[in-house]
């Protein structure tokens, strides 16, 4: 008997090497659901609780391992709830393949019973999109679309799959080969010699370097080649928030996280350094501060595989297009130690005058749990954060050593996303610890997924790090709009651990500093399925260092100042 | 605050595979930075896989480089090229429809062979006249024939080629 299309794509994406397909089923899905019961494939369906949650899984999958994980969805409002995850995926340039079901061919356009016009609703968020016409067109398109997303600067990728379409008779080829005229990622690993030439030359008379490490070397799979370049020129390396652990956090070149709440002296080295080399990271406007007055003293060098990201925010001196690694290669072969002692011995200086630290007295820090956390676990979990202050104090003090162990949204700043991806990356990392630390506010966004989690005993620890505050929005009104707390106080939340035990998961709770590391062991020797740890913490604390929206770096804060502040004048 | 920099007349070429939604996927990042298309032009491109598209744009310099860079980038597009006005040729077709008594026709046919034009369509009253050549040439034309009641302009917008070695 021949394959239906449901049966023919399910096929393609066993053989393209997928191993996780997370979704929530539906009635345009059904023949795409079914077929996993009838096809002989390796690939594991896991059932979310809501379609966010799924593109988070699979999104949190591919942070943890480089990989994409599929996504799969019934049409309307089931697409429809996974706008977020995609933009969260497409804005931090990871991989993703999601399935829609949609309409039959004849109703498109009719406003039929969950009709969605998804190819238009989706389009500005995702790398590619597909809405598929023909059945015998499935599996080029899915190996197209793996192909898009997993290569060049990856993302994701929408196949919108109508039900008429999944349960055709498919008559085609199962290896048909992809057709992509406009899209060459191979020309990434075709390094203009030239220009590896102009940078060496302005390598050459840095007094000051500094490396800007980003994601794109952590995609590229570069650390081997960074590592070699910052320790030959002897050049301190800074990291995006999405680059944590390209380069190791504890190694003594290090100088942590740049920017809005980056460590001083990472800040400071941007101010003072005579050359930024900036590998795989696009300038964004959380490390700029105020834009024309970054690096304004410096050379710029920039490494990227997107031609677009080049002069878009900041113009440089050199630019490197292609793959990171490759690129790395071949500078590597040309560089020669630098004299920077002394450049290193006076960073080291604002190393000692501004460490990151907090006090353990007068109530519960965040920092403290994130700190102890880290040390107990000698920063070898997968850490999966939410948005806000608890993210930032998770990015300065989880160290990270090595890449793929930092799952956080960067560029979209999703709340709700930290649970979820921890869930996607406990699946993909069984031998790993996995943690995630959110809020009180974007865990109630997916904890849903609480389920998820517990049916398949995945020892995820939960840090419910609980200020009963959108901390971060409530950090801005104190500091730039008089205090005056709007939207921010989220009385009514539930009992976290009550909440936990009618999941079946296990609970804690921490009130006071003096109980964190015996609760956290115990969270951690307790591996028969998710953990949560609810932390009451101190409700009115600010994140620091700071750097004002559009501000220039030269104005960081260190601590509170006293009295009203302007209200910044960049962006959000 | 960025340097204020006055409008320019901007034209791209964009070949593109011939797809459906391919459109859109173009206006999209015209649309998410609110810049206007001016006039656009699509037709099949010598190959029947591809697509041409024409896009005329009035806006600053600023920033264009950056769009043709994230047109350029687009899975669709084949490529993407900004041409400076002297290494193209740039004709545009337009259509006038406009009301002309009997007593005037004379004075109206002189406008028409002045510019060039070609009579599609006289009746007692009205007449339809397609005139190609450069914008500013159709500029003139309805600057001549203001004396007489235009009823309806069609203009298909620029298309431009590429002079000697240079793709289009």
């Amino acid at each position: 008997m021949n394959l239906d299309g449901a049966q023919a794509l399910l096929k393609t994406l066993n053989s393209l090497g997928i191993e996780y397909i997370f979704g929530y089923s539906g009635g345009a899905a059904l023949p795409i659901f079914d077929a996993l019961e009838t096809t002989d494939t390796n690939l594991k369906f896991i059932l979310s609780r809501h379609e966010q949650g799924a593109t988070h899984m699979a999104d949190g999958y591919a942070r943890a391992t480089g990989k994409p994980a599929a996504v799969l969805v019934t049409s309307g409002p089931g697409v429809g709830n996974t706008i977020t995850g995609l933009m969260t995926a497409q804005m931090d340039s990871v991989p993703m393949i999601l399935l829609s079901g949609q309409q039959v061919t004849w109703m498109l356009g009719k406003d039929a019973f969950q009709e969605a016009d998804t190819f238009s609703i989706s389009l500005p968020v995702v790398k590619h999109n597909y809405l598929v016409k023909n059945t015998n067109d499935i599996p080029r398109i899915a190996r197209e679309a793996y192909h898009i997303a997993t290569t060049g600067r990856p993302g994701p990728v929408l196949i919108d799959l109508p039900k008429d379409i999944t349960q055709g008779e498919f008559t085609g080829s199962l290896d048909a080969e992809i057709n992509l005229p406009g899209y060459h990622p191979e020309k990434a690993f075709n390094i203009d010699e030239s220009k590896i030439d102009e940078a060496i030359e302005l390598i050459k008379e840095a007094k000051r370097p500094l490396i800007l490490a980003g994601q794109g070397a952590m995609i590229a799979r570069a650390d081997k080649e960074l590592m070699e370049f910052a320790e030959t020129l002897g050049c301190p390396v800074t990291s995006t928030l999405l680059g944590k652990g390209v380069f190791p956090e504890t190694h003594e070149l290090a100088l942590g996280m740049l920017g809005m709440h980056g460590t001083a002296y990472a800040n400071k080295a941007v101010v003072e350094c005579d050359l930024i080399i900036n590998i795989g990271s696009r300038f964004d406007d959380r490390i700029l501060g105020k834009t024309e007055m970054f690096c304004r003293n410096a050379k710029k060098i920039h490494f990227d595989i997107d031609a677009a990201e080049i002069n878009k925010m900041i113009e440089v001196d050199v630019a490197i297009i292609g793959d990171a690694k490759a690129s790395l290669q071949a500078i590597n072969k040309k560089i020669k130690p630098l004299e920077t002692q002394e450049w290193l011995k006076h960073l080291n200086g604002y190393k000692k005058k501004y460490p990151l630290n907090y006090k353990k007295q007068g109530g519960l820090k965040m920092q403290q749990v994130i700190d102890e956390f880290y040390q107990l676990t000698e920063g070898k979990a997968i850490m999966s954060t939410d948005v806000g202050q608890h993210q930032m104090w998770a990015a300065q003090f989880y160290k990270n050593h090595q890449s793929f162990e930092w799952l956080s949204s960067g560029g979209a700043g999703t709340m709700g996303f930290g649970f979820p991806a921890a869930i996607g990356a406990a699946f993909a990392c069984p031998d790993k610890i996995v943690a995630c630390v959110v809020g009180d506010g974007g865990f109630q966004m997916t904890l849903c997924e609480l389920a998820t989690a517990a049916i398949h005993k995945l020892p995820i620890k939960i840090l419910v790090l609980n200020n009963h505050y959108l901390g971060m929005v409530r950090q801005w009104q104190e500091l730039f709009f008089d205090d005056r707390k709007s939207g921010v106080d989220l009385e009514g939340n539930p009992d976290f651990v009550k909440l936990a035990a009618a999941y079946g998961v296990k609970g804690f709770n921490i009130k006071r500093p003096v109980d964190v590391r015996k609760v956290l062991q115990q969270a951690l020797d307790y591996n028969d399925g998710p953990v949560l740890i609810n932390a009451e913490c101190l409700k009115t604390d600010n994140v620091f260092p700071m750097i004002p929206a559009g501000a220039p770096l030269e104005e960081m804060l260190i601590e509170r100042p006293k009295g009203q502040m302007a209200k910044p004048e960049g962006s959000t | 605050m960025s340097n204020f920099s006055l409008p320019e007349v901007h034209t791209l070429s964009i070949l593109v595979n011939n797809q459906a939604g391919v459109l859109m996927r173009i206006c999209q990042v015209f649309a998410r930075r609110a810049y206007n298309i001016d006039s656009l032009v699509v037709s099949k491109g010598s190959k029947i896989e591809f697509s041409r598209m024409t896009i005329g744009l009035i806006g600053e310099k600023e920033g264009l480089g950056q769009i043709v860079k994230q047109l350029d980038k687009l899975v669709d597009v084949i490529h993407c090229f900004e041409h400076n006005p002297s290494e193209t040729v740039v004709k545009e077709l337009m259509l006038v429809k406009f009301l002309v008594k009997q007593e005037d026709r004379t004075e109206a046919l002189q406008v028409i062979d002045h510019f060039e034009g070609e009579t599609l369509d006289l009746t007692s009253e009205s007449m339809i006249v397609m005139f190609t050549g450069e914008s500013e040439k159709m500029d003139s034309v309805l600057e001549m024939l203001k004396e007489f009641e235009i009823v309806e302009t069609v203009r298909t917008g620029k298309v431009i080629m590429a002079r000697g070695q240079l793709e289009t």
